[in-house]
C-alpha cells in the first residue's frame, strides 16, 4: 500500500490486515509504561492540516511518535500556506525537505488524491485525514476496529448512520468500509441531508429513527455542523433533535449489545443526549483510543516496507 | 500570396462528385467540374475532401483585455482559424468587462488588425456582469463594433425583472440576449453535476434543475416580451424538453451545445483533475445522448465551443480552487465528427448547419454561413473527414493548454480555412 486516500475501492483483505495490525499493536502496548516502538525510527511524517482539528491531528501525531517517527506539524496558519502558496508547491516543498509521509486534511474534496499525484515522483506516501465532503478513511477504520472489539466480525451486522450524511466524509468512508466488511448499513436522515444518487450506494435509507433502532447492532451519530442549522436543511435545531437525536428514550429501543458511536466533536443535547454519550453502550472514548492504534497500523503498512500480500 | 485560390477536387458538403472551386476577390467566382484556366490562382489539391462554409462560434473567451497570460485576441484568432472558424463571438467577461462601447470597439479593432477571423465582441447585459443594472446596450449596438449578441456569460442574469427588461429593450435593437442559465441560489459552492458521481467523490452538486428552471423562466419571459432569446451551453436532457416545449409554442428561442457536453461525461471526475471542471458541469451519459439527438433534430440549433483558456496554476490545483472551463476552438470539428458524423446523426450538410449557418443566422451575420454558390462570400473550410490526429495541449495555438482531450485520437482534420477568399490557416498552421 502506497497511500491511504479512501475506503471506496479499498481491498477488504487490506482493510482487515490494517485492523489486525492495529489489534496487535494495541495488545503489544497494553500495560506498558513506555509506549514506544522503534519501527519507524528515522522516518519523517508531516501532518498538513488546512482545517482546524484537534483530535485527528493529535491522534496521528501520537501514532507517529509511538512508532518513533519524527513527526512535524504544519498548519495552514503557521507556514507559507498563509502567504498564498499553492497546495502543490507546499507539498513538493515538504517532500523535497524529506517527508516520507504526508498526512493531509483539506477543505477541498480530492485534495489528498491530487497530492498523491503530485508526489508520485518523490515517492512520498499520502494519508487522507479528511478531504472536503469526500472521505476520512482512518475514521472509518477506527470505527471498524471499535465495532470488531465490541461485536466480533462485522459480516451480517447492521449499522445505522444517523444525521448529516450529505456533508459527511465520515459517513462516506464508513459506508464503503462497512459494506466491504460485509455489514449492512441503514442511513437515517432527512431527505435534505442525503446525497443525490443515494439509491446507488450499498445502503438502505430511512427517515424513522425509532423504527430502525431495535434491529441494529450499532448506531453512528453524525455531528450536525452549525452552518447547516442556518442553511435551511431542517426547520430548527429543536425539530432535528426531536426527530433524529439519540436521547435516553431511544437508547432503550436499542438491543442490549448495541454500540453507540460518534466521531466527535459532539454537540451534547443536539444529536446526542449527554446521558447517552456517557452510557455503557457508548464507545466514544474507545473510538479515540483505537484511533491511535489504527493510525499506527496505517503508518506501519505505508512506511515499514513489509512485503504486502494484498498490494 | 495570390488573391485567387483554386480548390481542385473538393466535395461540396461532402456530397456528389469532386468539383473545382475558384475563389477571387473574396467571393466564390466559379464552381465547375474542371476549371482549367486560372493562371494567377494558388492551386490547392483538395483530394476529395469536404468543403463547408467557415464555422461561426457564438461563444468564445479570448481573455483580452485582462488575462493575456492565458489567451490574446491574436492567439485565440489563430486557434479559431486553425479550427476552421471564420467568425467568433468574444464573451464579455474580460477585465475590464465589455460592458461599454470603448471595450467592445477595442476588441473589434484588435480582431480586425489580427485579421485571421472576424472577431465580434459580445456586450455585457448588465454593468460589470453584476446582474443589477442594464449596460448601455444601444450604445454598444450602434458602436463601430456593431454588437449583435449580449450576454453576462459566466454569470446568469438571475433577477427576473432585469432579464425581462433586457429582453424587452433588445427588441428595439434587433439584437439577441444569450443567457448563461444557472439559478445561483441552487448552485452555491457547486463543483460538479449533482448525481451519483459527485456524491461518491464528495463534490457539492450543480443540479440540472438550476439550468432548467432558468431556461423555462426565460422562455416564458421572451415569449411575453416578443423578444429573441439564446440559451448558452445547454447541458441537460431536461433543458432539451423545455426548449422543445417553448419552440412548439412559438417562442423565438435558440440554443447552443458545446462539443465537450456531447462527448465527455461526469465519469471524468474520478481523477479529481480540474481540466475536467467546466460550467455548466459535465453531465451524465444519458444527458450527452439526449443532447446529441436534440442537435441532430434541431431542438438545439448549433454548436458553440465555450473555448475557455486558463493558466496552469488555475488548473493544476485542488478541484475546488480551479477555474471552470476548457479549450475548444481547435478540437470542435473533430469532436463533432466523432459524436455526430461517425454516429450517423449528422451528414456534412448538417455539420454546416450547426457549425456555420445557424450560428450566423442567430447572430445576424450577413456574410457568414452562406450557401456554397457562385457569388457568395468565400468564407470556407476544407475538412479531411478520414484523417485522425492526436490532441496535445502544448501544440495548440492558444497560450493556455487546458484541453480535456489531451492524448486522445480524434477524427476530422481542418486542412484549409479561407476568410473572404484569403487563406488564414492550413494543415494546423496559420496562413
Amino acid at each position: 500500500m502506497k497511500h491511504l486516500l479512501a475506503t471506496d475501492g479499498l481491498d477488504p483483505d487490506q482493510a482487515r490486515s490494517i485492523l489486525d495490525t492495529a489489534d496487535e499493536l494495541k495488545k503489544t502496548l497494553l500495560g506498558r509504561e513506555v509506549r514506544k516502538l522503534p519501527t519507524l525510527r528515522g522516518r519523517t511524517v508531516i501532518t498538513m492540516f488546512y482545517e482546524n482539528s484537534t483530535r485527528t491531528r493529535v491522534s496521528f501525531e501520537i501514532a507517529g511518535k509511538w512508532m518513533s517517527a519524527d513527526v512535524i506539524n504544519v498548519s495552514a496558519g503557521g507556514s507559507s500556506v498563509g502567504k498564498g502558496e499553492s497546495l502543490r508547491d507546499t507539498a513538493l516543498t515538504l517532500a523535497a525537505a524529506g517527508a516520507d509521509c504526508v498526512i493531509v486534511r483539506h477543505p477541498a474534496s480530492g485534495a489528498a488524491h491530487r497530492l498523491a499525484g503530485w508526489l508520485a515522483d518523490a515517492g512520498t506516501s499520502v494519508v487522507n485525514a479528511g478531504d472536503g465532503m469526500h472521505e476520512h478513511p482512518t475514521q472509518a477504520l477506527l470505527d471498524a476496529a471499535t465495532l470488531r472489539e465490541r461485536l466480533g466480525e462485522l459480516k451480517g451486522r447492521r449499522v445505522a448512520i444517523v444525521g448529516d450524511v450529505l456533508h459527511s466524509r465520515v459517513a462516506r468512508s464508513n459506508i464503503h468500509l462497512l459494506a466491504a466488511l460485509g455489514a449492512e448499513v441503514v442511513l437515517v436522515a432527512p431527505p435534505t441531508l442525503l446525497p443525490a444518487g443515494v439509491e446507488t450506494l450499498p445502503v438502505t435509507v430511512s427517515h424513522e429513527l425509532d423504527a430502525e433502532l431495535p434491529a441494529v447492532d450499532a448506531v453512528m451519530m453524525l455531528r450536525v455542523q452549525a452552518e447547516r442549522m442556518h442553511g435551511g436543511f431542517f426547520p430548527s435545531a429543536r425539530e432535528y433533535s426531536i426527530t433524529y437525536g439519540l436521547n435516553e428514550k431511544r437508547l432503550k429501543l436499542l438491543p442490549e449489545h448495541a454500540v453507540v458511536m460518534h466521531p466527535g466533536p459532539m454537540l451534547r443535547g443536539m444529536e446526542i443526549a449527554s446521558v447517552v454519550a456517557d452510557a455503557p453502550s457508548s464507545a466514544i472514548t474507545e473510538q479515540v483510543r483505537n484511533g491511535v492504534h489504527v493510525r499506527m497500523a496505517v503508518l506501519y503498512h505505508l512506511l515499514a516496507g513489509e512485503e504486502d500480500k494484498t498490494a | 500570396m495570390s488573391d485567387q485560390v483554386l480548390i481542385k477536387g473538393a466535395r461540396i458538403y461532402g456530397e456528389g462528385d469532386p468539383v473545382d472551386v475558384l475563389v477571387a476577390n473574396g467571393v466564390i467566382r466559379e464552381i465547375g467540374a474542371a476549371i482549367g484556366s486560372a493562371p494567377d490562382a494558388e492551386v490547392i489539391d483538395a483530394k476529395g475532401q469536404v468543403l463547408l462554409p467557415g464555422f461561426v462560434d457564438l461563444h468564445t473567451h479570448l481573455r483580452e483585455p485582462g488575462r493575456e497570460d492565458t489567451e490574446t485576441i491574436e492567439t485565440g484568432s489563430a486557434a479559431a482559424a486553425i479550427g476552421g472558424y471564420t467568425a467568433v463571438f468574444a464573451m464579455a467577461n474580460t477585465d475590464p468587462v465589455a460592458d461599454n462601447a470603448v471595450i467592445v470597439e477595442h476588441v473589434w479593432r484588435r480582431g480586425r488588425e489580427v485579421g485571421l477571423v472576424d472577431v465580434h465582441p459580445v456586450g455585457a447585459v448588465t454593468v460589470g456582469l453584476n446582474g443589477q443594472k442594464l449596460a448601455e446596450l444601444g450604445t454598444m449596438a450602434k458602436s463601430a463594433a456593431n454588437v449583435r449578441v449580449f450576454s453576462d456569460d459566466g454569470h446568469c442574469v438571475d433577477d427576473p425583472l432585469i432579464m425581462r427588461r433586457a429582453l424587452e429593450y433588445s427588441t428595439s435593437l434587433g439584437v439577441v440576449v444569450a443567457q448563461h442559465a444557472e439559478e445561483p441560489r441552487l448552485t452555491v459552492g457547486a463543483q460538479a453535476n449533482e448525481g451519483v458521481q459527485a456524491s461518491r467523490l464528495g463534490y457539492a452538486g450543480w443540479p440540472a434543475s438550476a439550468e432548467e428552471s432558468i431556461v423555462a423562466r426565460d422562455c416564458i419571459l421572451a415569449k411575453h416580451a416578443g423578444a429573441r432569446l439564446h440559451i448558452c451551453h445547454v447541458s441537460t436532457a431536461g433543458t432539451v424538453d423545455v426548449l422543445r416545449w417553448a419552440k412548439d409554442r412559438g417562442t423565438e428561442v435558440s440554443a447552443e451545445v458545446t462539443p465537450h457536453h456531447l462527448l465527455l461525461t461526469d465519469d471524468r471526475l474520478a481523477t479529481y483533475d480540474p481540466v475536467n471542471k467546466v460550467n455548466p458541469p459535465l453531465r451524465t451519459a444519458g444527458d450527452a445522448t439526449r443532447l446529441r439527438a436534440a442537435l441532430a433534430e434541431g431542438v438545439i440549433d448549433c454548436v458553440a465551443t465555450d473555448h475557455a483558456p486558463h493558466a496552469v496554476q488555475d488548473k493544476d490545483c485542488e478541484w475546488a480552487a480551479a477555474r471552470p472551463g476548457m479549450l475548444g476552438l481547435q478540437t470542435a470539428l473533430s469532436v463533432i465528427t466523432e459524436t455526430m458524423v461517425r454516429t450517423g446523426l449528422l451528414d456534412w450538410r448538417g455539420v454546416a448547419r450547426v457549425m456555420s449557418e445557424r450560428p450566423a443566422e442567430i447572430a445576424g451575420l450577413p456574410d457568414q454561413g452562406r450557401p456554397l454558390e457562385t457569388g457568395e462570400p468565400a468564407n470556407l473550410v476544407l475538412v479531411d473527414p478520414d484523417a485522425e490526429w492526436t490532441v496535445r495541449g502544448a501544440e495548440l495555438a492558444s497560450v493556455a493548454a487546458n484541453t480535456p482531450y489531451e492524448g486522445m485520437r480524434l477524427p476530422g482534420v481542418v486542412t484549409l480555412t479561407l476568410l473572404r477568399g484569403r487563406v488564414t490557416a492550413r494543415e494546423g498552421k496559420i496562413g
